[in-house]
Protein backbone atom coordinates (compact mmCIF):
# COMPACT_ATOMS: atom_id res chain seq x y z
CA UNK A 1 0.00 0.00 0.00
CA UNK A 2 1.37 3.41 -0.63
CA UNK A 3 -0.13 6.86 0.19
CA UNK A 4 0.28 10.09 -1.60
CA UNK A 5 -0.97 11.77 1.78
CA UNK A 6 0.39 15.26 3.09
CA UNK A 7 -0.12 17.11 5.97
CA UNK A 8 0.72 20.95 6.33
CA UNK A 9 0.33 22.79 9.59
CA UNK A 10 1.02 26.32 9.10
CA UNK A 11 1.00 29.14 11.16
CA UNK A 12 -1.59 27.55 13.64
CA UNK A 13 -2.59 29.21 16.84
CA UNK A 14 -4.65 27.96 19.95
CA UNK A 15 -5.77 29.78 22.67
CA UNK A 16 -7.94 28.36 24.99
CA UNK A 17 -11.23 29.66 26.82
CA UNK A 18 -8.85 30.39 29.63
CA UNK A 19 -6.76 32.82 27.65
CA UNK A 20 -3.92 29.96 27.99
CA UNK A 21 -2.05 30.41 24.81
CA UNK A 22 -1.17 26.58 23.73
CA UNK A 23 0.27 27.06 20.26
CA UNK A 24 1.77 30.11 18.68
CA UNK A 25 3.01 29.98 14.93
CA UNK A 26 2.64 26.07 14.57
CA UNK A 27 4.32 25.13 11.58
CA UNK A 28 4.24 21.52 10.32
CA UNK A 29 4.61 19.57 7.16
CA UNK A 30 4.41 16.26 6.73
CA UNK A 31 5.30 14.00 3.74
CA UNK A 32 3.19 10.77 2.56
CA UNK A 33 3.84 7.48 4.41
CA UNK A 34 6.17 9.43 7.08
CA UNK A 35 6.54 8.08 11.23
CA UNK A 36 6.88 11.34 12.89
CA UNK A 37 7.75 11.78 16.59
CA UNK A 38 6.51 15.18 18.52
CA UNK A 39 8.66 15.63 21.79
CA UNK A 40 8.76 18.79 24.00
CA UNK A 41 8.57 19.31 27.38
CA UNK A 42 5.14 18.62 29.45
CA UNK A 43 2.16 21.50 28.33
CA UNK A 44 4.02 22.54 25.45
CA UNK A 45 0.79 22.02 23.42
CA UNK A 46 1.31 18.10 22.03
CA UNK A 47 -1.92 16.59 22.56
CA UNK A 48 -3.32 20.10 21.39
CA UNK A 49 -1.64 19.51 17.69
CA UNK A 50 -2.70 15.96 18.05
CA UNK A 51 -6.50 17.06 18.53
CA UNK A 52 -6.49 19.49 15.99
CA UNK A 53 -5.24 17.28 13.54
CA UNK A 54 -8.12 14.71 14.36
CA UNK A 55 -10.67 17.52 13.80
CA UNK A 56 -11.46 17.32 18.32
CA UNK A 57 -10.76 20.76 18.36
CA UNK A 58 -10.73 23.93 16.56
CA UNK A 59 -7.48 26.09 15.52
CA UNK A 60 -7.97 30.12 16.74
CA UNK A 61 -6.22 30.89 13.68
CA UNK A 62 -4.24 29.54 10.80
CA UNK A 63 -4.15 26.65 8.38
CA UNK A 64 -4.78 22.71 8.56
CA UNK A 65 -4.46 21.48 4.82
CA UNK A 66 -4.04 17.52 3.90
CA UNK A 67 -2.85 17.26 0.35
CA UNK A 68 -2.17 14.12 -1.76
CA UNK A 69 -5.36 12.52 -3.22
CA UNK A 70 -7.64 12.56 -0.14
CA UNK A 71 -10.84 15.10 0.30
CA UNK A 72 -11.06 13.53 3.77
CA UNK A 73 -8.17 10.56 5.38
CA UNK A 74 -9.46 8.31 7.89
CA UNK A 75 -7.73 9.53 11.18
CA UNK A 76 -7.58 7.18 13.98
CA UNK A 77 -6.51 8.13 17.64
CA UNK A 78 -4.63 6.17 20.12
CA UNK A 79 -5.37 8.25 23.45
CA UNK A 80 -3.12 7.90 25.98
CA UNK A 81 -5.46 5.41 28.30
CA UNK A 82 -6.45 2.79 26.65
CA UNK A 83 -10.01 4.17 26.56
CA UNK A 84 -11.88 1.30 26.06
CA UNK A 85 -15.35 0.49 27.06
CA UNK A 86 -15.61 -1.54 30.42
CA UNK A 87 -18.67 -2.89 29.58
CA UNK A 88 -17.85 -4.77 26.38
CA UNK A 89 -15.11 -7.84 25.20
CA UNK A 90 -12.32 -7.00 23.37
CA UNK A 91 -13.89 -7.58 20.56
CA UNK A 92 -16.82 -5.75 20.54
CA UNK A 93 -14.02 -2.78 21.70
CA UNK A 94 -12.07 -2.93 18.64
CA UNK A 95 -15.81 -3.40 16.56
CA UNK A 96 -16.76 -0.22 17.59
CA UNK A 97 -15.26 2.02 15.03
CA UNK A 98 -16.94 -0.36 12.14
CA UNK A 99 -20.05 -0.31 13.92
CA UNK A 100 -20.13 3.13 14.19
CA UNK A 101 -18.84 3.19 10.52
CA UNK A 102 -22.22 1.05 9.63
CA UNK A 103 -20.65 -1.83 8.36
CA UNK A 104 -22.37 -5.09 8.37
CA UNK A 105 -21.62 -7.00 11.41
CA UNK A 106 -19.97 -10.20 9.75
CA UNK A 107 -18.19 -8.11 7.95
CA UNK A 108 -17.02 -6.01 10.77
CA UNK A 109 -16.11 -9.05 13.01
CA UNK A 110 -13.76 -10.37 10.79
CA UNK A 111 -12.00 -7.46 10.45
CA UNK A 112 -11.66 -6.70 13.97
CA UNK A 113 -10.81 -10.39 14.66
CA UNK A 114 -7.99 -10.01 11.95
CA UNK A 115 -6.34 -6.55 14.03
CA UNK A 116 -6.61 -8.21 17.01
CA UNK A 117 -4.42 -11.10 15.55
CA UNK A 118 -2.20 -8.57 14.27
CA UNK A 119 -1.69 -6.78 17.46
CA UNK A 120 -0.92 -10.59 18.97
CA UNK A 121 -4.08 -10.89 20.95
CA UNK A 122 -6.15 -13.96 19.51
CA UNK A 123 -7.74 -15.72 21.74
CA UNK A 124 -8.45 -12.93 24.45
CA UNK A 125 -11.42 -11.67 22.41
CA UNK A 126 -13.70 -12.98 24.87
CA UNK A 127 -12.07 -10.47 27.57
CA UNK A 128 -13.32 -7.76 29.54
CA UNK A 129 -10.77 -4.72 29.72
CA UNK A 130 -10.42 -5.03 33.24
CA UNK A 131 -8.94 -8.62 32.65
CA UNK A 132 -6.19 -7.45 30.92
CA UNK A 133 -2.87 -6.24 31.55
CA UNK A 134 -1.86 -2.81 31.12
CA UNK A 135 -0.06 -3.63 27.66
CA UNK A 136 -2.66 -5.47 26.69
CA UNK A 137 -5.25 -2.86 26.83
CA UNK A 138 -2.97 -0.96 24.65
CA UNK A 139 -2.82 -3.47 22.32
CA UNK A 140 -6.40 -3.28 22.10
CA UNK A 141 -6.79 -0.12 21.72
CA UNK A 142 -4.22 0.44 18.90
CA UNK A 143 -6.18 -2.61 17.02
CA UNK A 144 -9.13 -0.13 17.76
CA UNK A 145 -7.62 2.16 15.95
CA UNK A 146 -5.94 -0.08 12.96
CA UNK A 147 -9.57 -1.68 12.62
CA UNK A 148 -10.88 1.47 10.39
CA UNK A 149 -7.83 1.01 8.09
CA UNK A 150 -6.91 4.58 8.83
CA UNK A 151 -4.82 6.80 6.46
CA UNK A 152 -3.39 8.94 9.50
CA UNK A 153 -2.85 7.24 12.79
CA UNK A 154 -2.07 9.99 15.88
CA UNK A 155 -1.16 8.12 19.14
CA UNK A 156 -0.75 10.35 22.20
CA UNK A 157 1.89 8.67 24.50
CA UNK A 158 0.66 5.02 23.95
CA UNK A 159 3.54 2.99 25.62
CA UNK A 160 3.84 5.56 28.62
CA UNK A 161 2.80 4.05 31.41
CA UNK A 162 4.14 0.48 30.13
CA UNK A 163 7.65 -0.77 31.58
CA UNK A 164 10.90 -0.69 29.15
CA UNK A 165 10.36 -4.29 27.90
CA UNK A 166 7.04 -4.29 26.81
CA UNK A 167 7.25 -0.75 25.42
CA UNK A 168 10.17 -1.82 23.12
CA UNK A 169 8.10 -5.06 22.11
CA UNK A 170 5.38 -2.93 21.44
CA UNK A 171 7.59 -0.27 18.96
CA UNK A 172 9.28 -3.22 17.03
CA UNK A 173 5.67 -4.33 16.45
CA UNK A 174 4.35 -0.92 15.69
CA UNK A 175 7.48 -0.71 13.72
CA UNK A 176 6.72 -4.18 11.20
CA UNK A 177 2.57 -3.00 11.31
CA UNK A 178 3.67 0.60 9.92
CA UNK A 179 6.17 -1.03 7.16
CA UNK A 180 3.02 -2.90 6.07
CA UNK A 181 0.67 -0.53 6.17
CA UNK A 182 2.21 2.96 5.78
CA UNK A 183 0.16 5.22 7.24
CA UNK A 184 0.86 8.55 8.13
CA UNK A 185 2.10 8.26 11.67
CA UNK A 186 2.28 11.35 14.24
CA UNK A 187 3.86 10.11 17.62
CA UNK A 188 3.90 11.85 20.73
CA UNK A 189 6.08 10.40 23.25
CA UNK A 190 8.14 11.91 26.19
CA UNK A 191 10.76 9.21 25.48
CA UNK A 192 13.64 10.22 23.24
CA UNK A 193 15.05 6.73 22.55
CA UNK A 194 11.68 5.71 21.54
CA UNK A 195 11.23 8.69 19.04
CA UNK A 196 14.57 8.03 17.55
CA UNK A 197 14.17 4.37 17.20
CA UNK A 198 10.93 4.48 15.08
CA UNK A 199 10.67 8.03 13.24
CA UNK A 200 11.82 9.29 10.15
CA UNK A 201 11.48 12.54 11.61
CA UNK A 202 11.86 13.82 15.23
CA UNK A 203 9.95 17.07 15.75
CA UNK A 204 11.04 19.16 18.91
CA UNK A 205 8.80 21.21 20.37
CA UNK A 206 8.74 24.49 23.29
CA UNK A 207 6.35 25.38 26.02
CA UNK A 208 4.68 29.06 26.28
CA UNK A 209 3.69 29.09 23.37
CA UNK A 210 3.99 25.82 22.26
CA UNK A 211 5.62 26.12 18.75
CA UNK A 212 8.49 23.93 16.77
CA UNK A 213 11.85 24.44 17.52
CA UNK A 214 13.98 21.45 16.25
CA UNK A 215 13.40 19.23 13.79
CA UNK A 216 15.72 16.18 13.70
CA UNK A 217 15.32 13.44 10.22
CA UNK A 218 16.85 9.57 11.32
CA UNK A 219 18.14 8.85 8.44
CA UNK A 220 18.08 5.50 8.56
CA UNK A 221 16.36 3.23 6.40
CA UNK A 222 13.86 0.70 7.64
CA UNK A 223 14.11 -2.04 8.53
CA UNK A 224 15.63 -0.99 11.80
CA UNK A 225 16.63 -4.33 13.80
CA UNK A 226 18.21 -4.19 16.95
CA UNK A 227 21.21 -3.27 15.71
CA UNK A 228 20.78 0.05 15.40
CA UNK A 229 19.50 -0.09 18.76
CA UNK A 230 23.35 -0.71 20.31
CA UNK A 231 24.76 1.08 17.44
CA UNK A 232 26.85 4.39 17.66
CA UNK A 233 24.53 6.24 15.41
CA UNK A 234 21.68 5.86 17.31
CA UNK A 235 23.41 7.11 20.40
CA UNK A 236 24.32 10.32 18.26
CA UNK A 237 20.75 10.68 17.33
CA UNK A 238 19.53 10.32 20.84
CA UNK A 239 22.34 12.96 22.20
CA UNK A 240 20.68 15.07 19.03
CA UNK A 241 17.07 15.29 19.87
CA UNK A 242 18.07 15.49 23.98
CA UNK A 243 20.10 18.33 23.50
CA UNK A 244 17.65 20.26 21.84
CA UNK A 245 15.19 18.76 24.24
CA UNK A 246 16.47 20.16 26.69
CA UNK A 247 17.17 23.83 25.29
CA UNK A 248 13.95 23.81 24.65
CA UNK A 249 13.11 23.26 28.27
CA UNK A 250 14.77 25.84 29.15
CA UNK A 251 13.80 28.28 27.29
CA UNK A 252 15.93 28.50 24.71
CA UNK A 253 15.06 28.48 21.31
CA UNK A 254 17.96 30.06 19.47
CA UNK A 255 19.74 25.98 18.61
CA UNK A 256 19.64 26.37 15.08
CA UNK A 257 23.62 26.47 15.27
CA UNK A 258 24.08 22.49 15.90
CA UNK A 259 20.68 20.90 14.50
CA UNK A 260 20.15 20.02 11.18
CA UNK A 261 16.77 21.21 9.99
CA UNK A 262 15.11 18.65 8.04
CA UNK A 263 12.59 19.38 4.82
CA UNK A 264 10.67 16.57 3.63
CA UNK B 1 -49.76 -29.45 50.29
CA UNK B 2 -48.76 -30.28 53.59
CA UNK B 3 -45.80 -28.87 55.00
CA UNK B 4 -43.75 -32.21 55.05
CA UNK B 5 -44.40 -32.00 51.15
CA UNK B 6 -43.34 -28.97 51.11
CA UNK B 7 -40.30 -29.54 53.05
CA UNK B 8 -39.14 -31.55 50.96
CA UNK B 9 -39.76 -29.72 47.92
CA UNK B 10 -37.63 -26.99 49.14
CA UNK B 11 -35.15 -29.44 50.12
CA UNK B 12 -34.85 -31.35 46.76
CA UNK B 13 -34.69 -27.53 45.00
CA UNK B 14 -31.72 -26.51 47.43
CA UNK B 15 -29.53 -29.71 46.84
CA UNK B 16 -30.45 -29.35 43.12
CA UNK B 17 -28.68 -25.84 43.68
CA UNK B 18 -25.79 -26.52 45.90
CA UNK B 19 -24.17 -22.36 44.97
CA UNK B 20 -27.90 -21.26 46.25
CA UNK B 21 -27.62 -23.39 49.31
CA UNK B 22 -23.80 -21.91 49.93
CA UNK B 23 -24.90 -18.82 49.60
CA UNK B 24 -27.74 -19.01 52.45
CA UNK B 25 -24.73 -20.57 54.58
CA UNK B 26 -22.25 -17.47 53.27
CA UNK B 27 -21.64 -14.83 56.31
CA UNK B 28 -23.73 -12.40 53.87
CA UNK B 29 -27.07 -13.98 55.17
CA UNK B 30 -25.58 -15.60 57.79
CA UNK B 31 -24.39 -12.54 59.75
CA UNK B 32 -27.64 -10.64 59.56
CA UNK B 33 -29.81 -13.74 60.04
CA UNK B 34 -28.23 -13.98 63.83
CA UNK B 35 -28.37 -10.65 64.08
CA UNK B 36 -32.60 -10.77 63.48
CA UNK B 37 -32.61 -14.12 65.97
CA UNK B 38 -30.84 -12.54 68.54
CA UNK B 39 -32.88 -9.60 68.61
CA UNK B 40 -36.35 -11.46 68.52
CA UNK B 41 -35.12 -13.27 71.56
CA UNK B 42 -34.55 -10.28 73.33
CA UNK B 43 -37.54 -8.96 72.13
CA UNK B 44 -39.29 -11.96 73.52
CA UNK B 45 -37.42 -12.48 76.85
CA UNK B 46 -38.19 -8.29 76.95
CA UNK B 47 -41.86 -9.18 76.97
CA UNK B 48 -41.68 -12.01 79.15
CA UNK B 49 -39.80 -10.29 81.75
CA UNK B 50 -41.62 -7.07 81.96
CA UNK B 51 -44.78 -8.76 81.64
CA UNK B 52 -45.52 -5.99 79.31
CA UNK B 53 -49.43 -6.29 77.94
CA UNK B 54 -50.14 -7.51 74.14
CA UNK B 55 -51.58 -3.51 73.83
CA UNK B 56 -48.49 -2.30 74.43
CA UNK B 57 -46.14 -4.72 72.97
CA UNK B 58 -47.03 -7.86 71.75
CA UNK B 59 -44.20 -10.61 71.71
CA UNK B 60 -43.23 -11.94 68.17
CA UNK B 61 -44.84 -15.30 68.94
CA UNK B 62 -48.04 -13.50 69.41
CA UNK B 63 -47.41 -11.30 66.39
CA UNK B 64 -46.15 -14.58 64.07
CA UNK B 65 -50.02 -16.32 65.46
CA UNK B 66 -52.01 -13.30 64.69
CA UNK B 67 -50.22 -13.22 61.13
CA UNK B 68 -51.21 -16.66 60.39
CA UNK B 69 -54.77 -16.08 62.10
CA UNK B 70 -55.62 -13.19 60.21
CA UNK B 71 -53.80 -14.56 56.74
CA UNK B 72 -56.72 -14.39 55.28
CA UNK B 73 -57.28 -10.83 55.95
CA UNK B 74 -53.82 -9.60 55.74
CA UNK B 75 -52.58 -11.53 52.62
CA UNK B 76 -55.07 -9.46 50.39
CA UNK B 77 -54.38 -5.94 51.62
CA UNK B 78 -50.38 -7.25 50.86
CA UNK B 79 -51.44 -7.76 47.19
CA UNK B 80 -52.87 -4.57 46.77
CA UNK B 81 -49.91 -2.50 48.68
CA UNK B 82 -47.62 -4.62 46.78
CA UNK B 83 -49.61 -4.06 43.01
CA UNK B 84 -49.78 0.05 44.06
CA UNK B 85 -45.81 0.01 44.96
CA UNK B 86 -44.72 -2.22 41.07
CA UNK B 87 -47.11 0.06 39.19
CA UNK B 88 -45.61 3.28 40.24
CA UNK B 89 -42.22 2.01 40.60
CA UNK B 90 -42.37 0.70 37.10
CA UNK B 91 -43.87 4.28 36.19
CA UNK B 92 -41.03 5.99 37.84
CA UNK B 93 -38.54 3.68 36.39
CA UNK B 94 -39.68 4.04 32.49
CA UNK B 95 -40.64 7.92 33.25
CA UNK B 96 -37.72 8.00 34.99
CA UNK B 97 -35.37 7.02 32.26
CA UNK B 98 -37.28 8.61 29.65
CA UNK B 99 -37.23 12.03 31.15
CA UNK B 100 -34.09 11.58 32.10
CA UNK B 101 -32.49 11.03 28.49
CA UNK B 102 -34.34 14.05 27.22
CA UNK B 103 -33.09 16.03 29.67
CA UNK B 104 -29.59 15.19 28.48
CA UNK B 105 -30.01 15.90 24.87
CA UNK B 106 -30.31 19.31 25.41
CA UNK B 107 -28.82 21.66 28.28
CA UNK B 108 -31.82 23.80 27.63
CA UNK B 109 -34.58 21.28 28.49
CA UNK B 110 -32.97 20.10 31.77
CA UNK B 111 -31.97 23.46 32.70
CA UNK B 112 -35.59 24.39 32.33
CA UNK B 113 -37.39 21.59 33.64
CA UNK B 114 -35.27 20.07 36.12
CA UNK B 115 -35.86 22.57 38.77
CA UNK B 116 -39.26 20.84 38.63
CA UNK B 117 -38.36 17.82 39.07
CA UNK B 118 -36.71 18.40 42.39
CA UNK B 119 -39.82 20.71 43.75
CA UNK B 120 -41.43 17.18 42.99
CA UNK B 121 -39.35 16.01 45.22
CA UNK B 122 -39.21 18.36 48.21
CA UNK B 123 -42.93 18.97 48.26
CA UNK B 124 -43.99 15.95 50.93
CA UNK B 125 -45.80 13.59 49.37
CA UNK B 126 -48.44 13.60 53.08
CA UNK B 127 -49.34 17.40 52.04
CA UNK B 128 -50.03 17.06 48.33
CA UNK B 129 -51.69 13.35 48.76
CA UNK B 130 -55.23 15.16 49.66
CA UNK B 131 -54.81 16.75 46.45
CA UNK B 132 -54.28 13.70 44.05
CA UNK B 133 -56.70 12.19 46.41
CA UNK B 134 -59.56 14.52 45.64
CA UNK B 135 -58.29 14.95 41.94
CA UNK B 136 -58.53 11.22 41.11
CA UNK B 137 -61.19 10.19 43.59
CA UNK B 138 -63.33 8.39 41.08
CA UNK B 139 -59.69 6.28 41.00
CA UNK B 140 -58.62 5.92 44.52
CA UNK B 141 -56.27 3.14 43.05
CA UNK B 142 -54.63 5.67 40.67
CA UNK B 143 -54.33 8.21 43.09
CA UNK B 144 -52.26 5.56 44.93
CA UNK B 145 -49.99 5.26 42.28
CA UNK B 146 -49.34 8.90 41.25
CA UNK B 147 -48.67 9.47 44.99
CA UNK B 148 -46.05 6.53 45.05
CA UNK B 149 -44.99 7.55 42.04
CA UNK B 150 -44.18 10.92 42.79
CA UNK B 151 -41.84 9.86 45.94
CA UNK B 152 -39.83 6.94 43.73
CA UNK B 153 -39.40 9.06 40.57
CA UNK B 154 -36.60 11.42 41.41
CA UNK B 155 -33.81 8.69 42.86
CA UNK B 156 -34.11 7.64 39.39
CA UNK B 157 -33.60 10.94 37.54
CA UNK B 158 -31.13 12.07 39.72
CA UNK B 159 -29.01 9.11 39.37
CA UNK B 160 -29.73 8.27 35.84
CA UNK B 161 -28.82 11.81 34.57
CA UNK B 162 -25.32 11.82 36.23
CA UNK B 163 -25.11 8.55 34.54
CA UNK B 164 -25.47 9.78 31.44
CA UNK B 165 -23.09 12.98 31.92
CA UNK B 166 -20.57 10.93 33.84
CA UNK B 167 -18.48 9.30 29.95
CA UNK B 168 -15.13 8.90 30.08
CA UNK B 169 -14.23 11.78 28.07
CA UNK B 170 -11.59 9.80 25.95
CA UNK B 171 -14.36 7.73 24.53
CA UNK B 172 -16.21 10.63 24.21
CA UNK B 173 -13.95 11.93 21.53
CA UNK B 174 -13.58 9.00 20.15
CA UNK B 175 -16.83 8.67 18.98
CA UNK B 176 -16.75 12.25 17.77
CA UNK B 177 -13.68 11.12 15.77
CA UNK B 178 -15.33 8.28 14.38
CA UNK B 179 -18.60 10.34 13.72
CA UNK B 180 -21.17 8.85 15.49
CA UNK B 181 -24.38 9.98 15.18
CA UNK B 182 -26.40 11.62 18.27
CA UNK B 183 -28.50 7.95 18.49
CA UNK B 184 -25.54 5.73 18.48
CA UNK B 185 -23.83 8.18 21.08
CA UNK B 186 -26.63 7.17 23.47
CA UNK B 187 -27.43 3.92 22.73
CA UNK B 188 -23.36 2.65 22.20
CA UNK B 189 -21.95 5.06 24.76
CA UNK B 190 -24.13 7.32 27.40
CA UNK B 191 -26.49 4.10 28.48
CA UNK B 192 -24.65 1.45 29.21
CA UNK B 193 -21.86 4.22 31.44
CA UNK B 194 -25.07 5.30 32.95
CA UNK B 195 -26.17 1.49 33.45
CA UNK B 196 -24.88 1.90 37.37
CA UNK B 197 -26.21 4.60 38.01
CA UNK B 198 -29.64 3.85 36.74
CA UNK B 199 -29.43 0.87 38.95
CA UNK B 200 -28.17 2.36 41.87
CA UNK B 201 -31.44 4.52 41.69
CA UNK B 202 -33.59 1.74 41.13
CA UNK B 203 -32.87 0.52 44.15
CA UNK B 204 -33.43 3.37 45.95
CA UNK B 205 -36.62 4.43 44.83
CA UNK B 206 -37.92 0.33 45.19
CA UNK B 207 -37.78 1.20 48.95
CA UNK B 208 -39.26 4.71 48.41
CA UNK B 209 -42.09 3.08 46.38
CA UNK B 210 -43.55 1.23 48.87
CA UNK B 211 -43.07 3.72 51.44
CA UNK B 212 -45.04 6.26 48.90
CA UNK B 213 -48.01 3.86 48.35
CA UNK B 214 -48.06 3.09 52.73
CA UNK B 215 -48.24 6.97 53.27
CA UNK B 216 -50.46 7.86 50.75
CA UNK B 217 -52.69 5.03 51.99
CA UNK B 218 -52.70 6.21 55.43
CA UNK B 219 -53.73 9.90 53.83
CA UNK B 220 -56.34 7.94 51.80
CA UNK B 221 -57.69 6.79 54.93
CA UNK B 222 -60.81 4.46 55.47
CA UNK B 223 -62.42 5.42 52.21
CA UNK B 224 -61.15 3.48 49.49
CA UNK B 225 -63.04 0.23 48.77
CA UNK B 226 -59.44 -1.87 48.26
CA UNK B 227 -57.64 -1.30 50.90
CA UNK B 228 -54.30 -2.19 51.42
CA UNK B 229 -51.95 -2.71 54.67
CA UNK B 230 -51.88 1.07 55.75
CA UNK B 231 -55.54 0.75 55.98
CA UNK B 232 -54.94 -2.52 57.84
CA UNK B 233 -52.72 -0.84 60.72
CA UNK B 234 -55.69 2.03 60.81
CA UNK B 235 -58.02 -0.25 61.88
CA UNK B 236 -56.20 -2.16 63.94
CA UNK B 237 -54.96 0.71 65.62
CA UNK B 238 -58.60 2.08 66.00
CA UNK B 239 -59.56 -1.25 67.52
CA UNK B 240 -56.38 -1.57 69.91
CA UNK B 241 -55.31 -4.94 68.32
CA UNK B 242 -52.16 -4.35 68.32
CA UNK B 243 -50.39 -7.44 67.62
CA UNK B 244 -52.20 -7.48 64.01
CA UNK B 245 -50.64 -3.98 63.43
CA UNK B 246 -47.67 -5.82 64.37
CA UNK B 247 -48.33 -8.23 61.82
CA UNK B 248 -49.12 -5.81 58.92
CA UNK B 249 -45.63 -3.66 59.57
CA UNK B 250 -43.90 -7.15 59.70
CA UNK B 251 -45.28 -7.87 56.37
CA UNK B 252 -44.80 -4.32 55.07
CA UNK B 253 -40.99 -4.85 56.12
CA UNK B 254 -40.62 -7.85 54.26
CA UNK B 255 -41.68 -6.55 51.16
CA UNK B 256 -39.28 -3.53 51.46
CA UNK B 257 -36.57 -6.23 51.89
CA UNK B 258 -37.50 -8.41 49.47
CA UNK B 259 -38.01 -5.45 46.96
CA UNK B 260 -34.33 -4.16 47.44
CA UNK B 261 -33.06 -7.94 47.29
CA UNK B 262 -34.61 -8.38 44.05
CA UNK B 263 -33.22 -5.12 43.45
CA UNK B 264 -29.66 -5.84 43.91
CA UNK B 265 -29.55 -8.90 42.36
CA UNK B 266 -30.76 -7.71 39.25
CA UNK B 267 -27.71 -4.96 39.30
CA UNK B 268 -25.31 -7.27 40.21
CA UNK B 269 -26.54 -9.49 36.96
CA UNK B 270 -26.56 -6.59 34.60
CA UNK B 271 -23.00 -5.88 35.82
CA UNK B 272 -21.44 -8.42 36.36
CA UNK B 273 -19.12 -8.94 33.43
CA UNK B 274 -17.36 -5.15 33.85
CA UNK B 275 -18.55 -2.78 37.12
CA UNK B 276 -16.40 -2.83 40.39
CA UNK B 277 -19.92 -3.18 42.24
CA UNK B 278 -20.54 -6.50 40.81
CA UNK B 279 -16.95 -8.16 40.51
CA UNK B 280 -15.54 -10.65 42.80
CA UNK B 281 -11.96 -9.62 42.78
CA UNK B 282 -9.14 -11.91 42.89
CA UNK B 283 -6.18 -10.13 43.83
N1 LIG C 1 -9.17 22.23 27.79
C1 LIG C 1 -8.20 23.09 28.12
N2 LIG C 1 -8.52 24.29 28.64
C2 LIG C 1 -7.56 25.17 28.96
N3 LIG C 1 -6.25 24.96 28.81
C3 LIG C 1 -5.86 23.80 28.32
C4 LIG C 1 -6.81 22.79 27.95
N4 LIG C 1 -6.13 21.72 27.48
C5 LIG C 1 -4.83 22.05 27.56
N5 LIG C 1 -4.65 23.29 28.05
C6 LIG C 1 -3.37 24.00 28.24
O1 LIG C 1 -2.72 24.04 26.99
C7 LIG C 1 -1.36 23.76 27.14
C8 LIG C 1 -0.96 22.62 26.25
O2 LIG C 1 -1.63 21.47 26.69
P1 LIG C 1 -1.40 20.03 26.04
O3 LIG C 1 -2.32 19.08 26.72
O4 LIG C 1 -1.49 20.14 24.57
O5 LIG C 1 0.11 19.74 26.46
P2 LIG C 1 1.00 18.45 26.17
O6 LIG C 1 2.18 18.90 25.42
O7 LIG C 1 0.18 17.38 25.59
O8 LIG C 1 1.46 18.07 27.65
P3 LIG C 1 1.76 16.62 28.26
O9 LIG C 1 3.04 16.18 27.68
O10 LIG C 1 1.88 16.87 29.72
O11 LIG C 1 0.62 15.74 27.89
C9 LIG C 1 -1.11 23.52 28.61
O12 LIG C 1 -0.55 24.68 29.17
C10 LIG C 1 -2.46 23.26 29.19
O13 LIG C 1 -2.55 23.80 30.47
MG1 LIG D 1 -0.58 15.47 26.35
Amino acid sequence: MSHNLTLTLSHVRKVYANGTVALQDMNLKIGASQFISLVGPSGCGKSTVLRIIAGLGRMSSGQLEWGGSYEQPKIAYVFQEAALMPWANVLENVRLPLKLAGIPKYKALAAASEVIALVGLQGSERSFPRELSGGMKMRVSIARALATKPDVLLMDEPFGALDEMTRSRLNSDLLSLWSQMRWTVIFVTHNIYEAVYLSNRVVVMAARPGRVVAEISIDVPYPRTEEFRTSPLYNQYCREVSHSLSAASLGMTDTSSDLQTASI
Amino acid sequence: MSWRQLAALFLEFMSSRPSLFKRLLSPDVLAPAVVGILAIIAWDLFVRITNLPPYLLPGPILVLQTLFQDWGELFPSLLITLKITVVAFVAATVLGLAISILFTQSKWIERSFFPYAVLLQTTPVVAVAPLIIIWLKNDIFAALVVCAWIVAFFPIIANTILGLNSVDHNLLNLFQLYRASRWQTLLYLRLPSALPYFLGGLRISGGLALIGAVVAEFVAGTGGSQSGLAYQILMASYNLQIPKMFAALFLIALTGISIFACLTWLSDFLLRDWHESAIKREN
